[in-house]
């Protein structure tokens, strides 16, 4: 991109540039979620929870109160301090292998209690801060450090479908997606919603977040997009899954403008 | 606002599961994150019948991992939040205490220890000792408060409470089976009404002023990029640590001086080393008591003067030696012999140690 | 250690074992001694042999269990089985009748070993449900670390609020407790059981 959008205000700039690779997925989620902290202008009353892996580097991304945890404890933290003090605005930043295996039941649990947090999952296939292993995520055939050959699901199962397990454990209330950082103004929709579903205490928020990672994909830009774009679609499906009422009624006939 | 829970001295007999909930809720506790274990479950059954009484929280998680993080949740909101566990779950929640050594989190948890390795007895041991002092892949930066009567839990449930914020130190009540399903009499009150001062929680997260504008934003992490990062922190903590081995190590004792024999034991034991003791010195024979209240850190000047005191040290526990290593290491090049009584998982009678101290003393 | 007493009750799972012993610990502790009551509680609590540790003295009481108890009732097979451990010179070991001696051994070397007709008089002479109150009798006769007053005290709060429903229920428990005290007093001065 030639021209940088302006940075958003919650963003920290003593941080900045921020320490993700060239390429990331992590770095326009980011930006996503800084914008939409920006426009429901809560900074002054967030948490900002991180993870182990990738996660953790956005420790100090935020002018916004972090805390930095691992193996996707993020959330049970975030539990604990959003049940502690409710008018806070709680979100648990964090990657597919804490989410989907080493802290599943704490994302299960959580959803399951409709807990009044956001949680934030960035979907890249596969550990990337540990070298590119195999996660709950990674596709069929797909090779990774400990997939040398391509993923087997005969073996060791097909990729986690995250948002859709969430949306059928969760009340009516719970507010369910799936993005991708390849449509940044849908993501905003569905980042924003989660939060606003949150601060409204309807109920549990999840987006999962489909990202890049060219540095353990070994892809060019080129077919970086293009696995972003084409490839992993076809195993997640992009979209809203569970949308409160609230949110159908506010927004009258322009789910349209949801595609950005 | 509730009404205070407790008024005056009040004269009771429960259990100590009953204690330790009714003095989480005099040390003004706000929150009890559990996950249920036995031997501590009634601790969060006594919790969640006073909590609607006095405007308590509380949350059964999916899991002790889960028990310590939202505890660790609840410290940073600036509550006073506390958990209690006990055998396979205390080891769950070795991650968790980690993080709160690491970030120096004023979290408070109460250890009634069941018998191990893995599954083992729901009953009772003191094989939770190593674990609770030196558990998780840290230094050990922990206080620990080991309880022997109902008294002191009542006493140290609401001291942890009190140390933990003072100190920012993780701070826990060790307990055991015996300690959490007997019934024995003690007396509850108001700490504040005998003159003990509580301890104000302060939120790390939330405070006033927009972050990194008007005021700095929290940003609390455990990972670090360095060696020497890393290094630098864990050395603050050492600091930390000396002056709290300076300031809280507790014990009791009695009849050491120029003893031929001091028996020497924690917890629930200490009772029955007591009892004996003071029977064999009814008796005439010159045996004396010494008891860790203490065990992180433990009271290492005490134990090194009494060395000097005796002849021989007999130490008695419910572990195969976990208190013993603990005292070695206090005692670490002082001559004076160490005699081990060790029934690793079964209680320990007054009678056995009689028997063993008569041994030798002979 | 002047005058502790060392109790211990066993019986099967739903023979009200441990009400007993609460009561009896609760009646002790509102006459101002000193109390330890401890159930055992492994997984050995469902379907198995239930075991009160009661201590009552005038001094502060050390160790939660002992090694040699002064009185043990068993009520049971299993219950003599896990009991005979806990048996020395001076214990006083009290069974039920209906224990079939035959299938387990009596324990030997204790002070006394009384059998009394307690399963049966409960069934013959007053309600099954109060066989517990009446063992509790048994131990009062035995042991006389309570007044039967004080364990009324006790009863009644416990159970007070049926009481007041039933005023019958009060009267059986009561009576219960005197046939307890009468059924030890018997083979007490009947000697050895």
């Amino acid at each position: 991109m030639a021209v940088q959008p302006a940075m958003p205000r919650s963003w920290r700039r003593e941080t900045k540039p921020h320490k993700f690779c060239p390429g990331c997925g992590h770095g326009i989620a980011l930006r996503v979620l800084g914008q939409a902290i920006d426009q429901l202008n809560i900074q002054d009353r967030m948490v900002f929870g991180c993870d182990i892996g990738c996660s953790l580097l956005a420790w100090d991304f935020f002018n916004v109160d972090t805390v930095q945890t691992h193996h996707g404890r993020t959330t049970p933290v975030i539990v604990g301090l959003k049940r502690a003090r409710p008018e806070l605005v709680c979100v648990a930043y964090m990657g597919d292998g804490g989410g989907y295996a080493i802290g599943a039941q704490h994302l299960v649990s959580a959803a399951m209690r409709n807990d009044r947090i956001t949680v934030i999952l960035i979907n890249n296939t596969q550990y990337a801060m540990t070298g590119g292993q195999m996660a709950p995520t990674t596709l069929p055939g797909q090779k990774t450090e400990t997939s040398p050959y391509g993923r087997d699901p005969d073996m060791t199962g097909h990729p986690t479908q995250g948002p859709e397990m969430v949306a059928t454990i969760t009340p009516e209330s719970a507010y369910v997606a799936r993005g991708t950082i390849s449509r940044p103004k849908q993501l905003h929709k569905m980042v924003t919603r989660a939060l606003e579903n949150q601060i409204a205490g309807r109920g549990f928020s999840f987006v999962e977040i489909l990202a890049t990672c060219p540095t353990n994909w070994r892809t060019n830009a080129k077919n970086t997009w293009k696995f972003i774009e084409e490839t992993m679609p076809t195993h997640f499906k992009v979209g809203e899954l569970k949308v409160p009422e609230a949110f159908q009624a506010a927004a009258g006939g322009e789910g349209a403008r949801a595609d950005g | 606002m509730s009404e205070k829970p407790i008024t005056g001295e009040k004269r009771v007999f429960m259990t100590g599961n009953e204690v330790v909930a009714w003095a989480a809720v005099a040390a003004q506790a706000e929150i009890m994150y559990g996950y249920p274990i036995t031997p501590q479950n009634e601790i969060m059954h006594y919790w969640t019948r006073l909590a609607p009484k006095f405007n308590k929280t509380f949350l059964q998680t999916e899991d002790e991992l889960s028990a310590g993080f939202t505890t660790i949740g609840g410290v940073l909101a600036g509550k006073k939040t506390f958990t209690a566990t006990a055998g396979p779950g205390t080891v769950l929640m070795q991650e968790p205490l980690a993080m709160a050594e690491m970030m120096r989190l004023p979290v408070v948890v109460v250890v009634m220890q069941r018998g191990g390795p893995s599954t083992a007895t729901v009953i009772y041991s003191q094989q939770e000792v190593t674990l609770t002092t030196f558990g998780g892949n840290g230094e050990g930066f922990r206080i620990v408060y080991s309880t022997a009567t109902h008294q002191d839990l009542f006493d140290y449930t609401i001291k942890a409470f009190n140390i933990a914020w003072k100190y920012r130190m993780p701070t826990f009540v060790l307990g055991d089976g015996y300690q959490a399903k007997m019934r024995e009499p003690l007396t509850m009150y108001d700490p504040e009404e005998r003159g003990v001062e509580l301890v104000k929680p302060e939120p790390y997260v939330g405070l006033p002023g927009m972050p990194g504008e008007e005021r700095p934003p929290g940003h609390y992490r455990n990972t670090y990029n360095t060696e020497e990062e890393l290094n630098e922190v864990v050395n603050d903590h050492v600091k930390a640590y000396e002056q709290i081995q300076n300031e809280l190590p507790e014990h009791d004792e009695f009849g050491t001086e120029n003893a031929d024999l001091v028996v020497v034991a924690h917890g629930v034991v200490a009772r029955a080393t007591k009892q004996a003791v003071e029977a064999l010195r009814a008796e005439g024979l010159n045996i004396g008591y010494f008891r860790p209240i203490t065990l992180r850190p433990m009271p290492d000047q005490a134990l090194r003067a009494m060395a000097d005191r005796t002849k021989k040290i007999l130490v008695v526990e419910s572990a195969q030696g976990q208190l013993a290593r603990l005292l070695k290491e206090s005692l670490y090049g002082k001559t004076v012999e160490i005699v081990p009584l060790f029934r690793p998982g079964v209680g320990v009678t007054p009678e056995e140690v009689m028997a063993r101290s008569r041994e030798l003393v002979a | 250690m002047a005058k502790l007493a060392k109790i211990m009750i066993a019986g099967e799972g739903g023979q009200g074992i441990q009400a007993v012993a609460e009561i009896l610990a609760e009646a002790a502790y509102e006459e101002g001694k000193h109390v330890l009551y401890i159930p055992n509680f492994g997984v050995e609590q469902r379907g198995g042999v239930s075991v009160a540790f009661l201590q009552i003295g005038d001094e502060p009481i050390g160790s939660p269990k002992f090694e040699i108890a002064d009185i043990i009732v068993a009520l049971s097979e299993r219950a003599v089985g896990r009991t005979r451990q806990y048996v020395g010179a001076p214990t006083v070991f009290v069974y039920d009748t209906m224990v079939a001696t035959g299938k387990v051994e009596l324990p030997t070397g204790a002070a006394k070993v009384l059998a009394i007709p307690g399963v049966e008089t409960a069934k013959k002479e007053l309600h099954p449900r109060v066989f517990n109150v009446m063992i509790m009798g048994a131990v009062i006769e035995a042991t006389k670390v309570v007044s039967p007053e004080n364990a009324k005290k006790a009863i009644e709060k416990r159970l007070g609020y049926k009481f007041e429903q039933d005023p019958k229920l009060r009267e059986l428990n009561y009576r219960a407790i005197e046939r307890g005290m009468e059924l030890v007093g018997e083979v007490l001065r009947g000697g050895q059981g």
